[in-house]
């Protein structure tokens, strides 16, 4: 007799896949604001880094999974989300820092997911052919010596490779919230010498909250323009103004 | 893979800290800019130190040099995840079409870091004598497994009481035939690296091949 079982799509392994740290595609040199934070004493034990966690999460997480369900779900254009990420990210040292993330997932995407989307994607912004000038509306360019680090914001990018992956909105909303912290966290455990195990414990006892942003950025993700969340962390945008004029630093941002 | 000849040749240099993988990439650049047309890309842990001493060498254009922060994991930057480096070696490659030779110089890491050949096509490793004469026979991956395993600071081995006889028994040992070069950087001129620079024009004319 035939399985009842439905064909198996990959889906939840792809998604685990796209969630892992170890997925080649940059994170491993960026702190996510942790270095700024550390060097300048707002973070400097357990405490303070799960603080600084959850408020990443509430911040810049719920931005970052609302765009990437948005983009995943392709409920606007791709140029015009892009702007809308220019627009909640009032750092240009992070906005840079989110396009040469999302240029490196793009990359890494469209290997372990080859898919005309995300070629159409790059071709966009100019990766295919980075000596080609262009300008891309909807989206403000990049400063002029930036223009050959110039790829899609980082939930922009996101969103598009979990549609290549199979996922689905509420998928790449997951993705952005979780690695919203996993990225700093583990930055945190380099700076400050800390337990891993012990700042492992802090991201799981944040895994409701983790979901619940996730959920709430699906949700707004799926709906208009103006639905889009737009909070913001003054002090990630001041650190990281701050991280980018250092003359020696571990991580990218 | 098959070698795509419309791209440079990448070569990664690698080793411990304060081996010379500076002064070597240095010294390439002395020797070899004359001829081909050379890029760098370099790993600092911590500064971008190595590319501002390369800029201030003189040896190359310092728009031809770039730096990639690697997050407290030299090795990743080079192995596990190489997207930094790849979008460094990229943009050097459009923005300078055509190149001939990209260097990326690792930071200065331990006996186990190789580059992914995702990134370079060769790849070359440096120790220093004064970091014992033991090391070759230690072995590690970066050791045993490059293209070209370099010895430098050869001029010091009297001081420090390192015996290259024995350094060149076991890297041959352990290397099953690949190629050791000894040398000491501190030639005027970067001449001591010119047996280098003849293996890199070699493995450029096999890899174009």
């Amino acid at each position: 007799m035939a399985s009842m079982a439905p064909p198996a799509t990959g889906a939840s392994a792809s998604l685990l896949l796209l969630g892992d740290g170890r997925l080649p595609a940059g994170g491993h040199a960026h702190s996510g604001g942790m270095e700024e934070a550390v060097r300048n004493g707002r973070v400097n034990d357990l405490g303070t880094v799960g603080e600084f966690l959850a408020g990443r999460l509430a911040t810049s997480g719920l931005v970052a999974a609302a765009l990437a369900a948005a983009a995943c779900e392709m409920q606007h254009p791709l140029v015009l989300l892009d702007g809308e990420a220019d627009a909640r990210t009032a750092s240009p040292a992070l906005r840079a820092a989110s396009r040469r993330q999302g240029r490196q997932l793009l990359r890494a995407g469209a290997a372990l997911w080859p898919a005309a989307a995300l070629d159409e994607l790059a071709g966009l912004y100019h990766l295919a052919h980075p000596t080609r000038s262009g300008h891309v509306s909807g989206g403000q360019g990049p400063p002029k010596r930036d223009r050959f680090a110039w790829g899609p914001h980082h939930p922009v990018a996101l969103g598009a490779v979990a549609r290549a992956a199979g996922l689905d909105g509420p998928g790449a909303a997951l993705v952005a919230a979780s690695w919203s912290v996993t990225g700093p966290a583990s930055a945190a455990v380099r700076l400050l010498s800390l337990d891993p195990l012990a700042v492992h414990a802090l991201v799981a006892r944040l895994a409701p909250s983790i979901d619940e942003v996730a959920a709430e950025g699906a949700l707004a993700g799926g709906g208009a323009f103006e639905d889009l969340p737009c909070a913001a962390a003054p002090l990630l945008d001041v650190g990281a103004e701050r991280h980018a004029t250092w003359e020696a630093r571990l991580f990218a941002s | 893979m098959p070698p795509d000849a419309s791209r440079p040749l990448r070569l990664g240099v690698g080793g411990p800290v304060g081996s010379g993988k500076t002064a070597l990439v240095a010294a390439l650049c002395r020797l070899l800019a004359g001829d081909l047309e050379v890029g760098v890309v370099t790993n600092d842990i911590y500064t971008t130190e190595d590319a501002d001493f390369l800029r201030q060498a003189g040896v190359l254009d310092p728009a031809r040099i770039a730096a990639v922060q690697t997050g407290c994991c030299p090795h990743t930057a080079i192995r596990d995840d190489i997207s930094a480096n790849l979008d460094a070696v990229e943009d050097l490659e459009s923005r300078f079409a055509p190149l001939d030779l990209m260097l990326v110089e690792s930071g200065g890491d331990n006996l186990t870091a190789t580059f992914s050949y995702g990134l370079v096509d060769r790849q070359v490793f440096v120790l220093d004598v004064a970091g014992g004469d033991k090391v070759p026979r230690k072995g590690g991956p970066g050791v045993t497994t490059c293209d070209l395993l370099v010895i430098n600071k050869t001029d010091l081995a009297p001081l420090v009481g390192a015996d290259l006889a024995v350094m060149a028994r076991d890297a041959e040992a352990v290397r099953q035939g690949r190629p050791v070069q000894f040398l000491s950087l501190r030639e005027p001129r970067g001449q001591g690296a010119a047996p280098v620079a003849d293996w890199v024009q070699a493995q450029l004319a096999d890899w174009r091949a």
